[in-house]
């Protein structure tokens, strides 16, 4: 197989036809490049994805008050449910497999946040210490909410790295005072957070306060919470369960889908893991269709190649070759072209890849799709099975013409002026 | 070395059926330099085919080397023909993008020789044929005897025991068609069996023994050379 002599001829032979060898290669390269970019495209966009949505822990669920659309009980349809703290209190005991749950409430009113002379318009959560587990934070500086902030509550205040950015250009933000309707909050925390929204400018403080000064009720607006290692049908359980539960405390229909509406995140993540599942096995169907395309044209020049050598073939058969060598010669070549233009094809789309990361070419292009792209990559087990397929393709490219090549007959072969 | 009884050969084109030798006897000694002759379609290059293992025949037996020749499988025969025989061919059959001392190294690169080797075994050769100087040579850049001579060499580099010439000097001019005989009267002085088919009769009256083929049969055989002559006998036409 590394016999010098072998390569010796194959390269003779490729070299005596460069441009329509060159061409034939092309397309196989072709085949390889977009198998390879479009695998690597669709690997940044689900490491996209995945951490856009990371924010919400991918086991996480979150119900929220919705408005009854069946009458129940002398109650008409229409009616508002508004969750209460007990509604949280009852959920974090009855449901076990509950990992971290946390409620939100809400301030109403303008929300317009100061510190000095800087000021600006955030959104202003009010959860409880453990909501730090369903959303994923980035803690930059200081430190969350905690048990001790809820229970005394303690006007303190978590600050995403935006609103940092606005209301303390210039200094270091721990410590300070800042206003919230004219009330102070210290901070106690700047972090980082991932979003779908690129103006997402978010405030925590502990829903106990927000109740107690703002609120001055037990209203909640929603309850995030977490599940411990749950399957898609154990949550769908839980969510049933919910459903009973709060049916049976705010008196509405069993049946009603719209009293409650429940956001299940391990459902959602299994759909899109679904779909991009989905997304390669089609990437996978064009680029095979590609390669097929590439490997016809092989098979197509060795057949030119073994019908223009026929009597060459004969020649060697005449003075001893075996049909194996002259086999192995057709198959070879075969291979060789389409190995050596898959793996340029390879290299090509792997360097693209690697050039839109360096570079940052969809921040530079189209910035708002950049968060959905990131980190492109095609890993080992692609380039080795990417690699695999092209000499099977190859060898099958070569198989009929050198079959065709042995069975050539040197008196025929010679008797062809 | 050679021994035909009864061979049979027929090619069937479509509906027709051709035969082609209708019953070939014939005993080649080791050594012999001989010529079969005839008009074409008298079967001669057929004939030469299946001595040269290119083509089997149908009935018969062919005996060669002590050893009976049966169909056998493609593999096989090109060892057969690597070890036993040489081919020299009146278009000379030079592969185009070889040199000369490339083209001549190329039986034994099929018997795995060593590269270095080959080479300059075939360089030897080419010396023998006083072509040394153009061994690096492309087939296009010789001439017609220069050419055929490269093709004796590459005949001879296996040192076979059986020289199959279809008609060597066709393709040549007079001179060189001369020049070219004797090389092969050289190389069967030297013990091995030439086989020359051709049907031009100066170069058949060179050999030492003419079979004259006619319609598939051999017609005649004429002896040249009495002195050579004492063994080697027309088998009669068995039943």
């Amino acid at each position: 197989m590394f016999d010098r002599d072998k390569w010796q001829e194959i390269f003779s032979t490729i070299r005596k036809n460069k441009t329509r060898t060159i061409l034939t290669g092309f397309s196989v390269a072709t085949g390889i490049f977009m198998l390879i970019f479009l695998l690597g495209a669709g690997r940044g966009l689900r490491n996209g994805m995945t951490s856009v949505f990371a924010q919400d822990a991918t086991n996480s669920m979150q119900i929220y008050g919705g408005r009854t659309t069946k009458a129940y009980k002398g109650t008409p349809e229409g009616k508002f449910i508004q969750m209460v703290n007990d509604d949280f209190l009852n959920l974090k005991k009855s449901i076990e497999k509950i990992d971290a749950i946390s409620a939100m409430s809400y301030i109403p009113g303008a929300e317009t946040i100061s510190y000095k002379n800087n000021f600006g318009n955030f959104n202003v959560s009010p959860v409880h210490d453990t909501y730090k587990e369903i959303k994923n934070f980035e803690i930059l500086k200081g430190r969350f909410l905690n048990q001790n902030d809820l229970d005394e509550h303690r006007k303190v205040v978590a600050i995403q790295d935006e609103v940092k950015k606005v209301l303390f250009p210039n200094e270091t933000a721990l410590n300070k005072f800042i206003n919230i309707n004219d009330i102070k909050f210290k901070v106690i925390g700047v972090f980082h957070q991932q979003s779908f929204d690129d103006n997402s400018r978010e405030i925590y403080i502990p829903i106990t306060v927000a109740q107690k000064i703002f609120n001055n009720n037990d209203h909640i607006r929603r309850i995030s919470f977490t599940l411990d290692n749950v399957s898609v049908e154990e949550s769908k359980n839980i969510e049933q369960q919910i459903t009973y539960k709060m049916a049976a405390r705010h008196n509405f229909s069993k049946e009603d889908k719209n009293a409650l509406w429940i956001q299940n995140n391990i459902e959602n993540s299994q759909t899109f893991a679904g779909l991009f599942s989905a997304i390669e096995m089609f990437v996978w169907i064009i680029g095979i269709f590609t390669i097929v395309l590439g490997v016809i044209g092989v098979f197509n020049i060795m057949m030119i190649v073994v019908r223009e050598r026929t009597k060459e073939i004969g020649i060697r058969k005449a003075i001893g070759a075996s049909p194996s060598s002259v086999v192995g010669l057709i198959l070879m070549e075969a291979i060789f072209i389409t190995a050596a233009s898959g793996y340029v094809g390879l290299i090509a789309g792997v360097g693209l890849l690697e050039a839109i990361n360096q570079f940052d070419m969809i921040e530079k292009i189209y910035a708002p799709a950049a968060i959905y792209f990131i980190d492109p990559q095609v890993d080992l087990g692609i380039a080795v099975g990417a690699t695999v397929v092209l000499v099977i393709t190859g060898a099958l490219a070569g198989f009929f013409p050198a079959r065709k090549a042995a069975a050539i007959r040197p008196i025929e072969a010679l008797r062809d002026e | 070395m050679i021994r035909l009884q009864n061979i049979h050969k027929s090619y069937i084109t479509g509906t027709n059926k051709l035969h082609v030798l209708k019953g070939i006897d014939l005993h080649i000694k080791e050594g012999e330099l001989l010529s079969i002759m005839g008009s074409s379609g008298s079967g001669k290059s057929t004939l030469l085919n299946i001595l040269g293992l290119l083509d089997n025949h149908d009935d018969g037996v062919y005996v060669l080397n002590n050893e009976e020749i049966k169909s056998m499988s493609e593999t096989k025969a090109a060892k057969l023909r690597n070890n036993l025989l040489g081919f020299v061919f009146q278009s000379f059959n030079l592969i185009s993008f070889k040199n000369a001392m490339e083209n001549v190294a190329l039986p034994l690169y099929y018997q795995k020789v060593s590269r270095k080797k080959r080479n300059k075994l075939a360089l030897e050769y080419l010396d023998k044929m006083g072509l040394k100087e153009w061994a690096h040579h492309m087939p296009n850049e010789l001439s017609g005897g220069q050419k055929q001579r490269v093709a004796i060499a590459r005949a001879m580099i296996t040192q076979p025991k059986i020289i199959l010439a279809d008609e060597p000097t066709g393709a040549l001019d007079s001179t060189t068609s001369i020049e070219v005989m004797d090389l092969l009267k050289e190389i069967n002085q030297s013990g091995i069996t030439v086989i020359i088919v051709t049907h031009e009769n100066d170069i058949a009256h060179m050999t030492d023994r003419i079979i004259n083929l006619k319609d598939g049969i051999i017609e005649s055989i004429i002896d040249n050379n009495q002195i050579n002559n004492t063994e080697s006998v027309k088998i009669p036409i068995q039943e």
